[in-house]
């Protein structure tokens, strides 16, 4: 039988504020345990939470982003359980009336582009951490985490594959980066990903049931567990079994989902408005101002660099795939005044292989922009080639020195000297009189050969474009 | 509408309450009474009128997002019952 899979996302953001979401302690990562956990965080009896303004001001940024609805009432519940790394017994979240509603967010697939809803996105605090490693027979709690705001994006279940599922978590994780509103670090749990899978025959409309695979916390893994869960339900099936609805754990060591929790027990949470909480008003005032300030998005960024710049998809995707990329690429073209596709190519080429190689962000790069510029300008008006250039940036990568530094110290200038250039092609059409012959015959390949020698002999600083034009004139002879 | 005494008991259980089996019955009775006081609410016709989620006819005010808490972990773990390396310690839970 023909399966066709079913896939939502339920992806926890971190949002980048300095204070917790109702209490005045840090968020900052990497502080010693419980240092930054105070009496709101605790849930110590008699606290009061109190809202931070930036957290609804990112939740906001984002639904505009995605073109929702912006709930103008919204309205903060208790979500019920028990556990140690939530003190209160219930985590403070949104039921009824979440802040962000329905919006979208488009996807691209092996260059087919596909609209995914995103049902709602509500704020809500995150738990602390639990320590399972043996504190004599006792759990650790950490509760600096616990308050972190966090805003929950559920999607639609419109995709349909494992590799629709990592476009969808990709595009989002850009995005939250693009508006400045979560760093997007994944070893550090600040984007998370939750995945709701189940398989039907294809054509069916009804879903089949579901499980929830919990806490995948890397695109690859994400792909691999939904891939393992696809097939596992298939199996299931085709044996004669049934999907039962439960929360699965993947295990990345041995690739693999297992049973957590049957869903009946633990999804009994007993939502209730928040007494201690007023609902949040938002007004189309605030709306409008956010709106205006967005900046631009991933998606007509990327549009503008193929209309603007005339760049092909490819590279326009990658130099928009960050906003600091892609402000990186729009300095340097202004600064070096070369045309976009050499400044494109070099951003793409040698300088991503070189950050990737060595692990560094755009930030990061110990090529600046300027130094870069000055590069590119010296390939443009012909100073050095491009084959120069690539030795020029290397030693750049090494040293603070600027491109015509280098070029000055190292006597790479390209020789535009005709007559030198003259000479050597005299020299090696004499050398070479076999290869001549061959030439004059009618043996076009010939001709690379001349120019290998050529440039060879000039240790690469000749312009290849001179050295063509006049190796033809002197074989036609 | 009548509370079974099962479900009394998975009430209790998800709260965490230890109630005893003989108050089970009486449980079940007195909390029935109030569903059947919500049910007949639910017979008013409410339409045209906004759900109230909080008694307050005011809306949340917000604070600026400043860090105002100072580390004041030992005055807390002072008051913990058990605690090592900064960390609370809590009977043992394996997910």
């Amino acid at each position: 039988m023909e399966w066709e899979t079913v896939i939502g996302l339920e992806i926890h953001t971190q949002l980048a504020t300095k204070s917790k979401i109702f209490s005045g302690a840090s968020t900052a990562y990497g502080a010693a345990p419980n240092t930054q956990a105070c009496a709101v965080d605790l849930g110590l009896p008699g606290v009061l939470p109190v809202l931070n303004e930036e957290a609804v001001h990112k939740a906001v940024i984002f639904g505009m982003a995605i073109e929702a609805e912006i709930s103008h009432y919204s309205v903060f519940a208790r979500k019920n359980y028990f556990y140690p790394d939530l003190p209160k017994g219930y985590q403070i979240s949104q039921m009824e009336l979440p802040i962000v509603g329905p919006g979208h967010l488009d996807i691209e697939v092996d260059g087919v582009s596909k609209r995914i809803g995103i049902t709602r996105a509500h704020l809500e605090e995150d738990a602390g951490k639990s320590l399972h490693e043996d504190f004599h027979g006792l759990t650790g709690v950490d509760l600096n985490r616990a308050g972190t705001p966090l805003l929950e994006i559920v999607s639609e279940p419109h995709m349909r594959s494992a590799k629709e599922a990592v476009a969808y978590m990709r595009k989002l994780h850009e995005l939250v980066r693009y508006l400045d509103i979560c760093d997007g670090n994944m070893q550090e749990g600040s984007f998370r990903c939750d995945a709701n899978v189940s398989v039907r025959p294809k054509g069916q409309k009804e879903f089949g049931t579901r499980a929830e695979i919990k806490n995948i916390n890397s695109f690859k893994f994400v792909e691999k567990a939904i891939n393992h869960e696809i097939e596992r339900q298939i199996e299931l099936i085709e044996t004669g079994g049934k999907v039962v609805q439960e929360t699965r754990l993947y295990d990345s060591v041995k690739d693999e989902t297992r049973s957590m929790r049957s869903k009946e027990e633990a999804n009994d949470y007993r939502y209730f408005p928040d007494p201690d909480l007023l609902p949040v008003f938002i007004s189309e005032d605030y709306k409008q101002q956010v709106k205006a300030q967005l900046p631009e998005l991933p998606q007509a960024k990327k549009y503008r660099f193929n209309e603007q710049y005339a760049l092909d998809d490819e590279n326009a995707n990658i130099l928009t795939s960050s906003r600091q990329l892609a402000d990186y690429f729009e300095t340097v073209l202004k600064e070096s005044g070369c045309e976009a596709k050499l400044c494109a190519n070099w951003i793409t080429g040698e300088l991503s292989a070189a950050l990737n190689k060595a692990r560094l962000e755009i930030m990061e790069s110990p090529v600046s922009h300027e130094r870069l510029a000055g590069l590119l300008a010296r390939i443009s008006d012909n100073t050095i080639s491009g084959k120069i250039a690539k030795q020029v940036f290397e030693e750049m990568w090494r040293s603070p020195a600027t491109a015509d530094e280098i070029i000055a110290e190292r006597g790479l200038k390209q020789i535009t000297d005709t007559g030198a250039i003259e000479a050597i092609i005299d020299k090696i059409i004499a050398d070479n009189p076999g290869q001549v012959e061959q030439y004059r015959s009618g043996k076009d390949k010939v001709f690379g050969f001349f120019v290998g020698q050529v440039m060879k002999e000039m240790q690469g600083k000749a312009n290849p474009g001179e050295v063509n034009k006049m190796l033809q004139a002197k074989l036609k002879q | 509408m009548s509370l079974t005494t099962d479900e009394v008991k998975k009430i209790a259980h998800l709260a965490r309450l230890g109630i005893d089996e003989q108050d089970v019955e009486s449980y079940a009775r007195d909390l029935s009474g109030m569903l059947d006081l919500m049910a007949r609410m639910s017979e008013l016709n409410t339409e045209g009128v906004d759900p109230m989620a909080h008694p307050m006819d005011q809306v949340q005010r917000l604070r600026a997002d400043v860090v105002t808490e100072q580390d004041n972990r030992e005055k807390f773990q002072a008051i913990a019952p058990q605690v090592e390396a900064g960390l609370y310690l809590v009977p043992k839970v394996i997910e």
